[in-house]
């Protein structure tokens, strides 16, 4: 229903969205690596005034199980408020939480009670399949045509994956985004530059390549994805493809510059296959093409091989696997996960091509299991993967599950879920928040985490 | 009945479709704003309130035409009936437009966004009212002619057109000079649901 004023938490810019407000919920999707009962999004106490500070307040179970939830988002953000395409009287109040494995949607209403959100209406897999032609459902953005879904399958579970749109307000299924894909096959994570007219994709592999794990050959072979894909946001056009070459596999999570006049943002690249290593690259405008730079390479650490899964045994080393990272409301620290080595790397990244490390914090890991003051067991696995950021910049979260099939290949006996906060310094500087870590309930995993009102990885702007 | 002149009404319609943010001039200073040129802000407004009287001519000669076959009567009927259709339309699908025009715009593009605006929010429509009579009048006979319309046709568009253009003008300065843009967050109050009840009283209006 339209709103008489827009939703408070649509900013225009992305400096007026970091004078927002302390979050005081964070809502965490949680899966079951087994399969058996539902997954759930789980609610976060993160306000510290608050007695249930660091625990699980409430949660909504999914309709079946074997979803695997991962990644979700909004149904509506501060891009409602672009002069192109304006929608501003919306309210941001569902969550559209899609199922990786089952390709099921849900939409899940937050308004009514925050700390007991309600699923409203859920897409069943056949209908997204035959609607817009793809299945194994990723990343959620809310944007100017609607709410974007990118999956990583067709309808058949084969290539090519893509994006299709929802209807922001009764959430049908619009179809499919792509008017001409080029040489598009593969996708994992999407987003854009709204002051440029551009959507970026980034690649993983077929569902068949990862479902049950990653396949040693397949990695060997430079065969997942290792591309970008730069296209025109309305053409629905693919414009360009930048390829890593072939020592680069998985490229994953898309970072834009928030500021939409800047030209430029951040993708993890998560292994090499030359030295194990994991390296952060730049992209950015250059004339009229888009070009890519390597701006950070982080080394694989070398280690008892007694203490290594099967897949890092012959090599000595741990790697540091980049799984996830993301961007300052400000632009100026990038945050990136190393899932093997359990830590958190804080860039200082005001000039793009030259990156600074700004702090590291260790926790997890496959080798160091660091542990954390607030945690009973001593020794952590997993390692930080998905981070999200305070628009305020002053507060960081993560979690240490990167997908139910994988987390067993580098993490031999098991991944127990955590979530950590991070408190930032004034001038960087990262260091643990000691009354925060929530234990997370065997059975589940935690995966990604949004927060109340909007993050660093939820919204979009089309004003500096 | 207070009778206000159509001329008034035709500006103040102009006004009121200037200040919506949607019409154009949050455009204009978005732009200026990207390329960082106050020039930009200000030359943006003029294919803005062009595709915008392209939109309302079309409907006024659509108007005018269609009076020399059909009687007052039955075109104000129909006129009434079309827009509270628009209405409907408007305020089940709306939100729901196929984006094509982006901040890289230019001038061309900026105008057919413009044009694409005002006419899918129905803003020749609104007109229909005040114009009907209005080039009646402009005829002895009482009777609408292509011969003695069609100036008045013209006048009551430039009349709409500068009341748009200035209004546009004035808030295009203010916000970009210097209000910004953090009042949107509040002051951005929900323009479609007056236009959907404007659009449904003139359209019952003509009717009745």
């Amino acid at each position: 229903m339209a709103t008489w004023q827009p939703d408070p938490s649509f900013y225009p810019s992305p400096r007026m969205a970091a004078k927002a407000p302390k979050e005081t919920l964070a809502y965490v999707a949680a899966f079951d690596p087994d399969r058996r009962k539902p997954d759930a999004i789980a609610v976060v106490d993160v306000d510290p005034k608050s007695p249930s500070y660091s625990q699980i307040v409430g949660k909504v179970d999914m309709p079946n199980a074997g979803d695997e939830l991962h990644h979700f988002g909004w149904n509506a953000c501060s891009s409602c408020l672009c002069p192109n395409a304006p929608h501003p009287h919306m309210e941001r109040r569902y969550l559209v939480v899609p199922g990786l494995r089952s390709s099921r949607l849900h939409i899940i209403d937050t308004k009514p009670d925050p700390r007991n959100p309600e699923i409203v209406r859920v897409i069943e897999p056949e209908e997204i399949a035959e609607k817009a032609g793809y299945s194994r459902l990723h990343t959620i953005h809310c944007g100017p045509e609607g709410i974007y879904v990118n999956a990583l399958g067709n309808a058949e579970g084969k290539a090519p994956g893509g994006i299709f749109l929802l209807d922001s307000g009764s959430f049908d299924v619009l179809g499919q985004w792509e008017m001409d894909r080029g040489p598009q096959q593969l996708a994992y994570d999407f987003w854009w530059h709204l002051g440029h007219d551009t959507m970026v994709t980034s690649e993983w592999g077929t569902p068949d390549t990862f479902e049950n794990g990653l396949v040693p050959e397949i990695l060997l072979g430079s065969k997942y994805g290792r591309r970008l894909h730069f296209w025109d946001l309305h053409k629905r056009k693919h414009l360009q493809e930048i390829d890593f070459g072939e020592e680069h596999q998985l490229v994953f999570e898309l970072r834009p510059a928030h500021d939409p006049t800047k030209a430029y943002g951040f993708v993890g690249c998560v292994i090499s296959l030359k030295d194990l290593s994991a390296s952060i690259w730049t992209w950015y405008r250059d004339g009229d093409k888009w070009a890519v730079k390597k701006v950070i390479e982080i080394p694989a650490e070398p280690a008892d091989p007694d203490l290594l899964p099967p897949v890092l045994k012959g090599f000595n080393a741990v790697a540091p696997l980049v799984t996830d990272i993301d961007l300052s409301m400000d632009d100026r620290f990038l945050y990136v996960s190393c899932w093997g080595t359990g830590d958190m790397i804080q860039y200082d990244v005001s000039d793009p091509f030259n990156p600074k490390e700004a702090g590291r914090v260790r926790i997890g890991g496959i080798v160091s299991r660091a542990s954390h003051p607030k945690a009973n067991n001593g020794a952590l696995n997993g390692g930080p993967q998905m981070v999200e950021i305070s628009r305020d910049g002053k507060r960081v979260y993560f979690t240490n599950s990167l997908y139910g099939a994988i987390d067993p290949q580098f993490y031999s006996d098991g991944i127990d879920g955590w979530m950590v906060k991070l408190d930032v310094g004034e001038n960087g500087g990262i260091k643990f928040d000691e009354d925060f870590f929530v234990d997370w309930p065997k059975g589940h995993r935690p995966h990604q985490v949004r927060l109340e009102g909007g993050d660093c990885s939820s919204d979009s702007y089309c004003y500096p | 009945m207070i009778s206000i002149s159509p001329w008034l009404v035709l500006a103040g319609l102009g006004a009121f479709h200037g200040l919506n943010p949607a019409m154009g001039w949050l455009f204009a200073v978005a732009l200026g704003l990207h390329r960082e040129s106050r020039r930009t802000a200000l030359l943006a407004l003029i294919p803005i309130a062009l595709g915008h009287m392209v939109s309302i001519g079309v409907v006024a000669m659509a108007v005018l035409t269609l009076g020399l076959v059909a009687d007052q009567r039955s075109l104000e009927t129909a006129a009434g009936m079309v827009l509270i259709g628009w209405a409907i339309f408007h305020a089940t699908s709306g939100h729901n437009h196929r984006v094509r025009i982006g901040m890289k715009t230019g001038m061309m593009g900026l105008g057919v966004w413009s044009f694409l605006m005002a006419t899918a929010h129905g803003a020749g429509l609104m007109l229909v009212p005040v114009l009907i009579p209005l080039c009646l009048s402009g005829s002895p006979a009482s009777d609408l002619t292509a011969a003695g319309s069609l100036p008045i046709a013209l006048s009551a568009i430039g009349v709409h057109m500068g009341a748009m253009l200035a209004v546009i003008l004035v808030v295009t300065v203010c916000v970009y000079e210097w209000a910004g843009l953090s009042f949107l967050r509040r002051g951005w109050i929900n323009f479609d649901l007056i236009w959907i009840a404007a659009l449904t009283i003139t359209g019952i209006v003509l009717i009745v």
